[in-house]
């Protein structure tokens, strides 16, 4: 069985979402001009040339960021990743990249249940598709499909450039992580306030699915006043 | 009047007390009338409030995608309820009116969120990590600036005059028109054959301008296939310049004979639009937006000899190396492929390369090195990159900081000629392989979309979505010029000079 047609498991399924993140993320900085191009350094990944940062700083960070999104992920607690960008002089909010997180139903949720032992959720997808005898059902879907669809969104992020107003002043950025009331918090991490965009225009994005979590995306951008036009 | 002169002739008629009445009805005492008024005001008012929202901007272009309409129109209809339900709150307190005002004030903010902008954060907790990411460091300038810039003053390149050992003029030779020439990135309109015909499609109509006559022919229109219906690529047989391929809006691809005029073929194996065409001597190579290339041998029946499939959207530049091994195509999914001569319609591409991060149109192979191709990317990736097609590696990339629309090149030095688009629609001759830029062209108004080069190698023709052709001298060889000026003109160019430098093509 080659890499290609392993079934997805719960853990093969929040490193692919964390991974997928920390690609959209890295396309988004780069392609909205938010770090200095020279600082990206391309890679071969979902058959695609993506770019990603070499800055140490900004790698840990990120790398910190997503080691507690994987375990929140594997909680089942996650609802929303935004990455906000926000000018440094206005200190106001000019985009807004949201990718929801939901957690699927049917049979991937038994074998969250079941417990996260790679071994027991893949048998009991196995043994369900073999009861179902349907090669469509949940739980079928291999690593190059969900690779297809996370290649489709992140041509998409590339894409925006064509139609996202400039970035016209230095800016920031933030990732505000949606959970659950319940999910547990250590201590390097606030509350925030989810830094809206007034007068905003939205795009939505393709999404895609892991037979466990589905992460649709979208964009909101603070529309320029045609006066200043 | 009359009917009022009457009415009053009843009143006196009917007496005192009844004219009470019925003058009520004619003439109102003045506090009804402000009453009245005072309704019929109200009433304009609730009117106006429920029209306020659609008549504040002509421009609003709703989006209701992200919107649950369901929910908000659940949230509409038990509106109500919820209201009265905070009334009727046990605790005594809620019989004030501030504290009623906060509660509904509030409870319509979350309602807005939830029902109007599709959030809802009410059982979520919004967290960011504390330490956050590193500033970007100095003062970054955009790099994406260059797109929206549309200054049109060229930069002067103090390097450029060491570079070359030969004059390029900087204005174009000739200019002529092309009306309704399609301003569309995936088409290739243009080809110069080696017998110096020069052949456009104008939208629905290819014409063939002879570069030695100035004479104009109207090869074919294909007004009668619809309205929409429009010719989307010409490619010139290699040799001979005989015979003229020509790729259709409607997927077909046709070979037409030049000297008699007719159409020789008509080939199928798409089911959208040609946008781009390639000669490899008998193999004529068609790419469509139907994500296909194929290979069809104009000799024989069976046209058809492969289908290759990779590209997962519109292909928009096709290109076969000087010595027929490798066909290089790129599409609008950003991947540049490489094809061998022998790939057959289950054959995966020698190289699958993704570097662009635009789609790819322009394509040149190298005159003077074998598996040298230069490539050019899209408004989102703007470089010019050289590759090794024999090991599918990338030699060098530079970002020129513009839609790269075509390349040419120079075929007696190595440089290699690019066109681009918005902000400066410049040409911009590069030298090679230290990519100094050795001079900027300006003259077009829209971006350049086609290039192509004369037989004899001196001139090259652009063709730009602000409807004109423009003849350059910037491939003229050094030696040719140190001996008379302009000795690269073909015997009839000197000729047609005499005519004025602006003629329309049909």
């Amino acid at each position: 069985m080659g890499a290609n047609d392993t079934i997805i498991t719960l853990k093969g399924s929040v490193e692919i979402v964390t991974e997928f993140f920390f690609t959209a993320i890295n396309s988004i900085l780069y392609q909205r001009g938010i770090y200095q191009p020279e600082t990206f350094r391309r890679e071969s990944k979902y058959g695609l040339t993506v770019l990603t940062t070499t800055d140490h700083g900004l790698l840990s960070y990120l790398g910190n960021v997503m080691s507690q999104m994987g375990s929140w992920l594997t909680d089942g607690d996650v609802q929303r990743l935004v990455l906000v960008v926000t000018g440094v002089d206005s200190g106001e909010t000019l985009e807004r990249w949201q990718f929801n997180v939901l957690v699927e139903d049917g049979d991937a949720k038994v074998s969250i249940i079941a417990g996260i032992d790679e071994n027991v959720s893949q048998n009991l997808v196995r043994s369900n598709l073999s009861g179902d005898g349907t090669k469509k059902k949940m739980g079928s879907k291999t690593v190059k499909e969900v690779h297809d669809e996370i290649q489709a969104i992140i041509r998409q992020i590339t894409a925006s450039v064509t139609f996202l107003p400039l970035l016209n002043e230095p800016c920031s950025f933030d990732l505000l992580i949606y959970t659950n009331k319940t999910a547990v918090v250590p201590k390097k991490w606030d509350d925030s306030d989810p830094r809206y965009i007034m007068n905003s225009q939205e795009v939505k994005l393709r999404s895609f699915t892991t037979t466990f979590h589905k992460v649709e995306s979208m964009v909101t951008y603070k529309e320029v006043d045609e006066w200043e036009l | 009047m009359t009917s009022n002169v009457v009415d009053f002739e009843d009143i006196l008629n009917n007496g005192f007390s009844d004219a009470n009445t019925s003058i009520r009805g004619v003439v109102r005492a003045r506090w009804e009338r402000k009453k009245h008024e005072s309704i019929s005001n109200s009433l304009d008012c609730s009117e106006a409030e429920n029209r306020k929202p659609l008549s504040t901007s002509d421009r609003f272009i709703p989006n209701r995608a992200a919107m649950d309409m369901e929910k908000s129109s659940h949230a509409i209809l038990s509106f109500d309820g919820s209201e009265s339900s905070v009334g009727e709150r046990p605790d005594g307190g809620v019989s004030e009116d501030e504290e009623l005002t906060i509660n509904s004030v509030t409870s319509d903010m979350s309602e807005y969120k939830t029902s109007v902008l599709g959030i809802d954060d009410s059982n979520s907790r919004i967290l960011s990590f504390a330490d956050k990411a590193p500033a970007p460091k100095g003062d970054t300038v955009n790099n994406l600036q260059v797109l929206y810039s549309a200054s049109t003053t060229s930069r002067k390149n103090k390097s450029s005059t060491k570079l070359i050992n030969r004059h390029i003029p900087s204005a174009p030779t000739r200019i002529l028109d092309a009306p309704d020439l399609l301003d569309d990135y995936y088409l290739n309109l243009l080809s110069w054959s080696d017998t110096n015909v020069l052949a456009v499609a104008l939208s629905q109509t290819v014409y063939l301008w002879n570069a030695e006559t100035g004479h104009i022919d109207e090869l074919c229109n294909v007004e009668s296939e619809g309205p929409d219906a429009h010719i989307s690529s010409v490619s010139w047989i290699q040799e001979g310049g005989g015979h003229l391929a020509v790729g259709t809006s409607w997927g077909k691809t046709m070979l037409w004979d030049v000297n008699t005029q007719k159409q020789l073929r008509k080939m199928d194996g798409h089911s959208d639009r040609v946008g781009a065409l390639s000669w490899n001597r008998h193999i004529l190579s068609s790419g469509g937006r139907d994500n296909l290339i194929v290979n069809h041998d104009v000799r024989i029946a069976e046209h058809n000899v492969a289908t290759l499939a990779s590209h997962t959207q519109e292909v928009c530049g096709l290109a076969w190396s000087p010595d027929g091994t490798t066909l290089a195509s790129g599409a609008n999914d950003n991947k540049l492929c490489l094809w061998d001569a022998t790939a057959t319609s289950i054959s995966r591409p020698r190289y699958e390369l993704t570097e662009h991060q635009a789609a790819v149109k322009a394509l040149a192979w190298s005159p003077h090195e074998r598996n040298l191709l230069a490539t050019g990317g899209g408004t989102a990736d703007r470089c010019i990159k050289f590759w090794n097609t024999q090991s599918g590696s990338m030699l060098q990339s530079v970002d020129t900081g513009s839609q790269v629309c075509a390349l040419q090149w120079n075929p007696f030095e190595k440089e290699i000629l690019s066109s681009h688009g918005f902000a400066r629609n410049q040409l911009c001759l590069w030298k090679y392989p230290t990519m100094a830029k050795v001079k900027e062209l300006d003259g077009h108004t829209a971006r350049v979309l086609h290039l192509a080069v004369s037989p004899d190698g001196s001139s090259v023709v652009s063709a730009a979505a602000d409807e004109t052709l423009r003849f350059w001298e910037v491939f003229a060889p050094a030696k040719a010029h140190a001996g008379k000026r302009g000795a690269s003109d073909l015997p009839g160019r000197a000729k047609s000079k005499k005519l004025s430098r602006t003629m329309q093509i049909r």
